[in-house]
C-alpha cells in the first residue's frame, strides 16, 4: 500500500468523514455521545439517519488502520488460531473465505472477520461482507479484522485489480496480533 | 478531426460484430451473448475533462468485466432454468442485476460523452433545451442539481437525467451500484447518466468528486440526449 494511497485515504477520505460528522452533530444530542453510540443510534435499525455514513466510516477506518501493520501477514497463533481451525477447518479455509467476501462485495463496502457472541451454530468466528458504511457493530457482532474494498482504498495502486490488492493485504499487511488482542476483549465481554 | 476519431484502438468487441445495442452475438445454443461496444472516439479524445488512462481502464477493464460476468450469469441462468432449479434461478438475480446493469449503464455512458470537436459540451437546443428551461429553469440549474445529487451519493452509483415517457416530464434521479434508471420507475428513460463510482474519476480527481462532476459537462453529448428525448416526446 503506497504512501500516496495512505496520504489520500487517511489524509483526505478519513479526515473528511471526521470533519463532516463534527459539523453534522454540533448542537445536537449526538454531540455528547461516543462514536460507537452515534453509529448504532444513526443506523436506526437499517433506516439510516444522515450522520450514519460519516460516523460509521470514521469507525470503520479507525478499525482498518488497526487491522494492518508494517511487516504484517504471516499466520495467527494461540487462541485465535485454535478458534479459526475450529470454526473454519483451517487457516487456509479462513483466508479463502475472507478473500472471496472481499472480492465479491459489489460496489463499495468492507469484508470482516467478526466475533458472534451468540452463535446459533456454535461458530463464534464469522466472515461477513457489508455495503458502503455498514459494519458488524450494527449487526450485533464484535469486529476483529477488516479490509476496505471501496475503490479509493486500492485504485491508485491496483486500479481495477481488487483481487491483487486483497492478496497483498493478506500477505503483507494484516496484523494478526491486533486480531488476537481484539478477540481477547470480545471473549471477555461475552463471558 | 473526425477522421482521427475513426482510428480508435480496436477493442475485444471488434471481431464479434456490433449491434445497435452494443454488440450481441448468438452462440451455438441459441443463447444471446453480449459484447463490449466500441467507443465512438479515442481514449484520449475527452481530455482534459477525463483522462485517456481512465477511459481505457474504464472501458477495457471495468465495462469488459461486466460484459464477461453478465454472459456467465446468463449462461448459468439458462442452465438453472432448463433444470427447473428455482433456488438457483433466484440466487443468480443479483449477479444479473450487477453485471447486466453495469453493461447497460456503461453502454449508455459512452454515448453520453463526446469530444469537444464532435459537439461535446454544446448545450441542448430544440425541444430538450426548452423542456429543461421549463422543468429546471435553465441548463445551469439542472447541472447544479445533478452535481449536488451526484456529489452526495454515498458509495457507488449513478446520477441521471431521465424522461418519464408517460408523464412527459424530465427527472433527476440517482441509483446505487449498477442499478439501471428503470429501477427507479418503469417509465423512466435515461437521457444522461454520470458514473460516480470512484473508478470513473479517482486516478485524475482523487477524492474530489465535485471537480469531476464540474468538468464532465465539457464533454457531455447533449445531441444524443436530445435524440432520445425527441423519440420519447415527439
Amino acid at each position: 500500500m503506497s504512501a500516496n494511497t495512505l496520504s489520500f485515504h487517511w489524509g483526505k477520505h478519513h479526515r473528511a468523514y471526521v470533519d463532516n460528522l463534527n459539523k453534522q452533530i454540533v448542537g445536537t444530542e449526538l454531540e455528547a455521545k461516543s462514536l460507537e453510540d452515534i453509529v448504532i443510534q444513526t443506523y436506526n435499525d437499517g433506516d439510516l439517519l444522515p450522520p450514519f455514513n460519516n460516523a460509521a466510516q470514521i469507525w470503520n477506518h479507525d478499525f482498518f488502520w488497526e487491522s494492518m501493520k508494517p511487516g504484517g501477514g504471516g499466520k495467527p497463533s494461540g487462541e485465535l488460531l485454535k478458534l479459526i481451525e475450529r470454526d473454519f477447518g483451517s487457516f487456509e479455509k479462513l483466508c479463502e473465505e475472507l478473500r472471496a467476501a472481499a472480492a465479491t462485495q459489489f460496489g463499495s463496502g468492507w469484508a470482516w472477520l467478526a466475533f458472534n457472541p451468540r452463535p446459533s451454530d456454535g461458530k463464534e468466528l464469522v466472515v461477513l461482507k457489508t455495503p458502503n458504511a455498514v459494519n458488524p457493530l450494527v449487526l450485533g457482532y464484535t469486529a476483529l479484522l477488516t479490509i476496505d474494498v471501496w475503490e479509493h482504498a486500492y485504485y491508485l495502486d491496483y486500479q481495477n485489480r481488487r483481487p491483487d490488492y486483497i492478496s497483498i493485504f493478506m500477505e503483507k499487511l494484516v496484523s494478526w496480533d491486533a486480531v488476537s488482542a481484539k478477540l481477547e476483549v470480545a471473549k471477555a465481554q461475552a463471558a | 478531426m473526425a477522421f482521427r476519431a475513426l482510428l480508435t484502438r480496436r477493442t475485444l468487441a471488434a471481431a464479434s460484430g456490433l449491434g445497435a445495442n452494443g454488440g450481441v452475438a448468438t452462440s451455438f445454443r441459441g443463447l444471446q451473448t453480449f459484447s463490449l461496444p466500441d467507443l465512438p472516439y479515442d481514449y484520449g479524445a475527452l481530455q482534459p475533462a477525463i483522462s485517456g488512462e481512465i477511459m481505457q481502464l474504464h472501458h477495457q477493464k471495468h465495462h469488459q468485466a461486466y460484459v464477461t460476468n453478465y454472459n456467465k450469469a446468463l449462461e448459468q441462468l439458462h442452465d438453472a432454468m432448463s433444470k427447473g432449479d428455482a433456488p438457483a434461478v433466484v440466487k443468480l438475480q443479483s449477479a444479473i442485476k450487477f453485471n447486466g446493469g453495469g453493461h447497460v449503464n456503461h453502454s449508455i455512458f459512452w454515448k453520453n460523452l463526446a469530444p469537444i470537436q464532435a459537439g461535446g459540451g454544446e448545450p441542448p437546443k430544440g425541444s430538450l433545451g426548452w423542456a429543461i428551461d421549463n422543468d429546471f429553469g435553465s441548463v445551469d440549474a439542472l447541472v447544479q442539481k445533478m452535481n449536488a445529487e451526484g456529489a452526495a451519493l454515498q458509495g457507488s452509483g449513478w446520477v441521471w437525467l431521465g424522461v418519464d415517457k408517460e408523464l412527459k416530464k424530465l427527472v433527476v434521479e440517482t441509483t446505487s451500484n449498477q442499478d439501471p434508471l428503470v429501477t427507479k420507475g418503469p417509465s423512466l428513460v435515461p437521457l444522461i447518466g454520470i458514473d460516480v463510482w470512484e473508478h470513473a474519476y479517482y486516478l485524475q480527481y482523487k477524492n474530489v468528486r465535485p471537480d469531476y462532476l464540474k468538468n464532465i459537462w465539457k464533454v457531455i453529448n447533449w445531441k444524443y440526449a436530445s435524440e432520445v428525448y425527441e423519440k420519447e416526446c415527439p
